[in-house]
């Protein structure tokens, strides 16, 4: 084949080339055209449906505001419901600071009461008595008094904050903790506390049925106590009852101990 | 999940057992309970805890001498401590933050405090 041959073949498929890619970019515009032609069409269909006539704008008008009206409705319920439930919250968060409260004072008292009940030792009772006013009361100077038989007079047998010494032996009947002991009923005064030794700032009896064993006097506060708690009178009248039968177990305990023994030696003399 | 370990150092038998019911409260915890001071150093010495609570007025050794000690043993000075006490003064307090306890708790305590400052201190929700 000649050179100018293959040139003109060339040339001719470049042509080619160049109107396949211009049919091509006709056909995308009529594509493109028809693409446009659906759109207007929508757009007019749409334009017709929305509102031929002032009847269906006035139609249109009232079914959105039968939708605001019951979407106002649907508010108004979720916001009355959201304040019913703030209300539950509320009520549930405040029964739960209750609860913890209770959940607390039980602990205490469950602990209380297992400590008096868990040695005979009379020594030992009067320490978890006195670990007990300190530690859960909270009092900084209070002494524990027990009933004389011999002299019927209150005697201190444990104390704190204060040498026994410097509690005086008390008539029963007389002053507050003389009378406290006799009534049975426990004394509670102003919390700020008492350096006069026959008034305490509050006095519990220790009771077991009807017969009166001592008294707890209290005649200062910790610190950091300013008053006495609800929990504190549940703790008294714990005190009132469980120390004084830990202190009347004790006594009786420590009695038939002594009463074996001797018993025991009678019996060793008797078979020796 | 490992417990936590909880050291309650108190020679009162009867704090001892509040302390423990309350902290028992909290999720996967394990409570050793030390009567004085020097039963406190030998547990905290040979055992790991991850808190301490520390009575202050103590036979034998008192709270805040070991406070002072656990904080000068390398291998224990980061655990955290509350001390629990009847000493609600002031410069009490300022003494044992000084010596390095994490919080001062008064008595009578309250459960829900202890079980909190437990909670923040051993980061658990």
């Amino acid at each position: 084949m000649s050179k100018d041959g293959g040139g003109v073949f060339g040339r001719g498929e470049e042509f080619l080339k160049l109107f396949s890619r211009g049919a091509q970019f006709t056909k995308e515009l009529m594509h493109e055209n028809e693409k446009l032609r659906r759109q207007l069409v929508h757009v007019r269909m749409t334009q017709d449906s929305a509102a031929q006539n002032p009847d269906d704008w006035e139609k249109l008008r009232c079914e959105l505001m039968g939708r605001i009206e019951s979407l106002e409705v649907e508010r108004d319920s979720a916001l009355e419901r959201l304040r019913e439930v703030e209300c539950e919250n509320h009520d549930f968060a405040t029964r739960y600071v209750e609860i913890e409260e209770e959940n607390n004072a039980l602990a205490n008292l469950y602990v209380a009461s297992f400590q008096l009940h868990s040695t005979l030792d009379l020594s030992e009772v009067l320490k978890i008595i006195l670990e007990i006013v300190i530690n859960l009361i909270g009092a900084e100077t209070f002494a524990v008094y027990v009933v004389d038989e011999k002299t019927s007079r209150l005697e201190a047998v444990a104390s704190e904050g204060e040498p026994l010494s410097h509690f005086p032996a008390v008539p029963t009947g007389s002053g507050i903790i003389g009378s406290c002991v006799t009534t049975g009923d426990t004394w509670c005064g102003d919390a700020s506390g008492s350096d006069d030794m026959e008034r305490p700032i509050a006095c519990i009896p220790l009771r077991v049925e009807d017969q009166s064993l001592g008294a707890i006097a209290i005649y200062r506060l910790l610190q950091q106590k300013e008053r006495f708690t609800p929990l504190d009178h549940e703790l008294f009248t714990l005190l009132a009852g469980h120390a004084a039968t830990a202190i009347f177990s004790s006594r009786l305990f420590a009695n038939s101990e002594r009463k074996l023994n001797t018993i025991q030696g009678f019996i060793d003399l008797l078979t020796k | 999940m490992d417990k936590h370990r909880i050291l309650i150092v108190e020679d009162s038998p009867t704090m001892r057992q509040l302390l423990a019911f309350a902290l028992k409260r909290l999720k996967d915890v394990d409570i050793v309970e030390a009567q004085d001071g020097m039963d406190g150093l030998r547990k905290v010495t040979s055992d790991h805890f991850d808190l301490a609570l520390i009575d202050i007025n103590m036979p034998v050794m008192d709270g805040l001498k070991l406070v002072s000690l656990i904080r000068g043993e390398d291998s224990i000075k980061d655990m955290p401590i509350v001390v629990v006490t009847t000493e609600g003064a002031k410069e009490d307090r300022e003494r044992a933050l000084a010596l390095g306890a994490n919080e001062y708790l008064t008595k009578p305590i309250q459960a829900n405090k202890v079980l909190s400052v437990a909670r923040s201190l051993l980061k658990i929700g």
